[in-house]
């Protein structure tokens, strides 16, 4: 049997989603606890987030 | 992901072309009025110009709509704002056709009627297929493989389409915009005047927040002038893909790759001594680990400006579908409530494209001073605290 | 992945690094150097314009601390002076005092042994009008005595007498 190389896509998809959720989670405790260190706190979210979507689109564009 | 919430807007080659589909509703004098009225208001974006059946059905208007989007997402030859498939005139206007073919070959856009007539430049003749052109005899023969791609040859193309001359003019705009605002504060004594003072917070941002941060009091003036551009540049286009002009730029995988081929070339033509070692020779760790660790960081140099030119070129291209496909949406649905609920959605997606111009340059500009901090930082220091 | 490259068009991308690098060059030059310039001037002159408020009001403080002190210095010093007032003017008042004092018991004595000398003179005048009213009384006396032989005698052993006496 043959798996689609789209679902093996979607796998990959799943988890950077499941991964930049809980960078964004993370992120919001971490300004909850400490409001003022939000800029780099924010910073931080966006490169950790970028990089995870890096590999998600390689996924995709791989199919 | 970002992926899933990205949409760009372009309106008006659906909604005219649909208007115009379904004439039985509207009356031909009104809807001519109705086009000028769009096209005088702004409202007019992009319609592309395959020849179409006159009677649709329900199947075609979908079918017609996943053309429209795939017509948009790609470069064209000419700038058109609307066309009337009726009548087959296309408003608009036609750009330079520049082929290196036994020659230089330069001649206007409307030479192609749209992909519907060969063109003849120099005694050769070229004719356009699925967007790209391709030279063929005085006839038009295209020959296909099996896989239905044209055998043709393809001219070196150097025109300037529709996504070049947008560059161009957005370009001017953001030249014209910033050099006036620079001369403005020698002229008000170091305040800075007119409507150039809205981005001087956000220069001062780029500075503060990102080009020091990142790469360091050190070196980032070397870095600042291209992050300030790169960012301007990148949401100025993202900006003006979401206006009914219906432009794609930053949706173009050429576009990306050229912005992030300059940001893989700054990287590595300023890197020190010391990004080299920590790819090739990472310090700290033990000897098998060197010898692991170095393919995998040489494979890191091309992974990260990779992943910015597919980011930016899949977060503003899925934009565009996804709102295109709403929009086409209000046309499927032929009951009201269908068409609002569409709109609406539609609307609130615009609303988060604009968000997403402005974070997919932040990102771009964010990663590339990263990336610039990472060949430049100095780890004597820090080596220390490890 | 396939599609992408299809997609890829080489002379958009030409153009596209063209036409970039152009205005990366260009607003280097002509905007983003000025304007960093300019701000980074600003900024210079706002961090300037604060230092200079601050070293004035230090400047202020000090000014104002030495006014205080020279204010103190002039107070304590019309103190002084007000004192040294004082006491001159009591010396000279004592001293008034004193000399009119001295006068005083000067002019005292000066009466005392005027009156004194007056008294002296008096007593002598009266004593000369004594003593001549006694030679005339005397004279009638013995005149009227020698006219007795033996009163005579007696009259001059008594007379003689009596001026021992004195």
């Amino acid at each position: 049997m043959e798996i689609p190389a789209i679902v093996g896509a979607g796998l990959v998809v799943i988890g950077a989603g499941i991964g930049i959720g809980r960078i964004g989670g993370s992120a919001m405790d971490a300004i909850a606890r400490q409001p003022e260190a939000y800029g780099k706190i924010q910073t931080a979210m966006l490169i950790a987030a970028a990089l995870i979507e890096g590999i998600g689109f390689a996924a995709l564009f791989a199919v | 992901m970002f992926f899933v919430f990205n949409k760009k807007l372009t309106f008006a080659p659906i909604l005219i072309r649909l208007t115009e589909n379904q004439r039985f509703m509207i009356h031909q004098s009104m809807r001519r009025t109705l086009t000028l009225l769009l096209l005088t208001l702004g409202w007019v974006s992009y319609a592309q110009h395959e020849p179409l059946a006159q009677d649709e059905a329900g199947g075609d208007l979908k079918a017609k709509i996943k053309a429209d989007i795939q017509h948009h997402l790609q470069d064209s030859y000419d700038f058109t704002l609307l066309s009337d498939e009726e009548t087959n005139i296309h408003y608009g206007f036609s750009l330079p056709v520049i082929l290196w073919n036994d020659g230089l070959k330069i001649f206007s856009s409307s030479k192609f009627h749209h992909g519907e007539e060969v063109a003849e430049a120099g005694g050769n003749y070229f004719m356009l297929y699925h967007n790209k052109i391709y030279k063929t005899d005085a006839e038009g023969t295209l020959n296909f493989d099996e896989n239905h791609h044209p055998t043709n040859t393809k001219p070196l193309d150097f025109s300037i389409t529709k996504s070049v001359f947008s560059t161009l003019v957005v370009s001017l705009l953001i030249f014209l915009l910033f050099s006036s605002l620079a001369k403005s504060y020698v002229k008000n004594g170091g305040i800075g005047k007119g409507i150039g003072r809205f981005f001087e917070p956000i220069v001062l941002y780029i500075r503060d927040e990102i080009a020091i941060p990142n790469i360091g009091e050190k070196h980032y003036k070397k870095y600042l002038g291209y992050l300030l551009t790169v960012f301007f540049f990148i949401w100025f286009l993202n900006m003006f893909g979401l206006t009914p002009l219906g432009i794609n730029v930053t949706g173009n995988i050429a576009v990306t790759f050229a912005l992030s081929l300059i940001t893989f070339l700054i990287t590595n033509l300023t890197a020190n001594k010391n990004y080299w070692k920590h790819i090739f020779w990472m310090p700290g760790v033990p000897m098998p680990m060197k010898i692991i660790l170095a393919p995998i960081e040489l494979l890191g140099v091309f992974i990260k400006p990779f992943a910015l030119m597919i980011r930016l070129f899949a977060n503003i291209s899925a934009g565009h579908i996804v709102l295109m496909s709403l929009i086409g949406l209000m046309f499927v649905f032929k009951t009201w409530l269908g068409s609002s609920l569409s709109f609406m959605l539609a609307f609130a997606i615009s609303l988060i494209e604009v968000l997403v111009a402005l974070l997919q340059a932040y990102i771009f500009t964010m990663l590339s001073a990263l990336y610039f901090g990472f060949a430049v930082e100095e780890h004597e220091h820090e080596e220390a605290h490890h | 992945m396939e599609k992408l490259i299809e997609q890829f068009s080489f002379g958009l991308f030409i153009w596209q690094s063209l036409i970039f690098v152009l205005l990366l060059i260009l607003l280097k030059k002509f905007a983003w150097k000025p304007i960093l310039n300019a701000v980074n001037e600003r900024e210079e002159g706002i961090k300037n314009a604060l230092a200079a408020a601050e070293e004035a009001r230090k400047e202020m403080q000090n000014l104002q601390a030495d006014n205080e002190r020279i204010l103190k210095e002039a107070r304590a010093q019309r103190e002084t002076i007000l004192k040294e007032a004082r006491e001159l003017k009591n010396t000279i008042i004592a001293e008034a005092k004193e000399q009119a004092k001295e006068q005083a018991d000067m002019l005292v004595v000066q009466a005392q042994q005027s009156i004194l000398a007056e008294k002296q003179a008096a007593v002598a005048e009266i004593k000369k009008q004594v003593s001549e009213l006694s030679i005339q009384i005397a004279k009638k006396v013995v005149a009227n005595e020698l006219s007795i032989k033996g009163n005579q005698e007696q009259l001059i052993e008594n007379l003689l007498k009596e001026s021992n006496i004195n």
